[in-house]
């Protein structure tokens, strides 16, 4: 079980999250992204083995969305971070 | 050791049974990796054992190495719940799921080994009329794909699996099914073996505690590949490294369309016989069927973050032993044996990957998530043809990479409505 510590709610239960993905930014505009830039940012992932930087949403719970530092091998928390936190 | 493997025969077992059994050879050879190979498969799954093989047999390539950087199925082949079917929704799906059915049906014979395919059928589960009429609407279009599948009233389904929860209690009645006789389950060990020792006969070079750390890439072509055993330089090379694709796409420098995640099983202690087919409902979201040993061995759903830890958390893990419990109320006493998780690498559409990568002489086979293990045969054919011939076989054209820029997808994950 992992305990994940909610930026707002403190640590809880992975039961109470939803992984939200990778953080990316959408390219725009629409009209001149090319279909390579398109797929990629639709679907492309690092997929990285350790060091991981996730977003994730306290949906069971407060309802917001964060980031999470996470090791995808060992599944360490290092931190979590409100949107806009700096890194 | 043999040069030339024996083959094994009642007439071997009786020879060496009066020999004590000391003269048995290994089943493959262990040789030191040459400095150059025409071919490289990286991966000794099933996947890349196959692909060996078949590079072997069916194009004839002579110097080919395959690099596994622990031990020959040690990764997901080893860890999977040995179903092999072919009930899938698409067109592309039915035909490639389909020709690994009709592979693994003479697969023992071909490789000389004991695969133990048992042909023990499946049934899918429908737990209201709205599954029931989603459920025939699939089973027409994979009789249209040419697909032995049949519809089942509930009747059927309990006179086929009585121990199912049909009383008035049961939180998910059953309103039918669907089954596909000619699914089953095979050994999973036996067929990496036996494609392992099949390909070391054919003068496959099967290299053991090898990993690969890098690409040598020049004019985006690739020469070499790296490895804790030195460099080794390749014709072409293919992946087929399933949960670990990524990280070897991200040495060449490009990313895939996967993300990996950690897929339970388990087994229970053994019992006597009480279940002659595989049981799957995606309503509960697992899938049991029982081993030759007598353990049910069961699965799961995702834990559905990104992993490459191969083990699972334990909400997964109780949600899937109380949705047996719940379709199988007398398995209430029995105790867990073993729990265990596999990499998986999981694609947007739920279907694999086949074909070139961004790289010249790079072909990459992965992406078959969490049914990797039935497309076996498939895969391995698919990855061979493409490094031998630089092209794809029609049955993989569907399945290039390319698909996700198109938007040709071939969304398994909501057309077959199955549980993976």
């Amino acid at each position: 079980m992992l305990l994940i510590p909610c930026p707002w709610c403190g640590p809880r239960d992975e039961p109470e999250f939803v992984f939200g993905g990778e953080p990316a930014v959408r390219p725009i505009p629409a009209s001149e992204v090319s279909d390579e830039t398109c797929a990629t940012y639709l679907y492309a992932r690092s997929n990285e083995k350790g060091f991981h930087r996730e977003l994730w949403c306290h949906s069971g719970g407060c309802g917001q969305w964060f980031l999470l530092e996470r090791d995808t091998l060992t599944h360490v928390i290092h931190r979590s971070l409100k949107p806009g936190e700096p890194a | 050791m043999h040069d030339t493997p024996m083959r094994y025969s009642a007439f071997q077992l009786f020879k060496q049974g009066l020999a004590g059994h000391t003269g048995w050879g290994k089943a493959w050879r262990s040789p030191e990796p040459q400095p150059a190979y025409d071919a490289v498969i990286v991966g000794g799954g099933g996947h890349g054992l196959a692909a060996a093989y078949y590079l072997a047999r069916n194009h004839g390539l002579k110097r080919v190495a395959l690099l596994e950087k622990g031990w020959i199925g040690g990764g997901n082949t080893g860890r999977n719940t040995t179903i092999v079917r072919s009930n899938y929704f698409f067109p592309e799906s039915a035909a490639i799921y389909d020709f690994a059915l009709r592979l693994y049906e003479g697969l023992s014979q071909d490789l000389d080994y004991n695969i133990m395919l048992s042909q023990r059928g499946m049934i899918m589960l429908a737990h209201t009329e709205h599954d029931m009429e989603t459920m025939a609407r699939s089973v027409n279009a994979m009789q249209i794909n040419g697909i032995d599948v049949e519809l089942l009233d509930a009747a059927q389904v309990r006179d086929e699996v009585p121990l199912l929860n049909f009383g008035p209690d049961a939180r998910y009645e059953i309103h039918g099914g669907f089954t596909q006789r000619r699914a089953g389950v095979a050994r999973h060990d036996a067929v990496a073996w036996g494609y392992a020792r099949a390909a070391s006969a054919l003068g496959v070079d099967i290299i053991q505690g090898c990993e690969v750390t890098g690409f040598e890439i020049a004019d985006n072509r690739v020469h070499a590949v790296q490895t804790t055993r030195g460099r080794i330089a390749a014709g072409v090379v293919g992946l087929a490294a399933a949960g670990h694709s990524g990280v070897l796409a991200g040495m060449a420098g490009f990313k895939l369309p996967i993300q990996s995640y950690a897929l339970q099983a388990m087994v229970s202690e053994p019992i006597k016989p009480v279940l002659d087919t595989v049981v799957m409902s995606t309503a509960t979201g697992m899938y049991v069927s029982q081993s030759d040993k007598g353990e049910l061995v069961f699965g799961a759903g995702l834990d559905l973050y990104p992993s490459y830890a191969q083990r699972g958390n334990l909400p997964v893990e109780r949600d899937v032993v109380a949705g047996m419990l719940e379709m199988f109320p007398s398995f209430r006493r029995l105790k867990l044996l073993r729990a265990w998780a596999g990499l998986v690498d999981v694609c947007w559409d739920y279907s694999p990957i086949i074909g070139p990568t961004p790289i010249d002489g790079l072909f990459i086979n992965c992406g078959w998530g969490t049914g990797g293990f039935k497309a076996i045969p498939a895969g391995g054919w698919m990855l061979a043809y493409l490094l031998a011939t630089g092209e794809h076989h029609p049955i993989s054209a569907p399945f290039d990479l390319s698909r996700f820029t198109t938007g040709r997808l071939i969304d398994e994950a909501a057309g077959a409505g199955i549980a993976h």
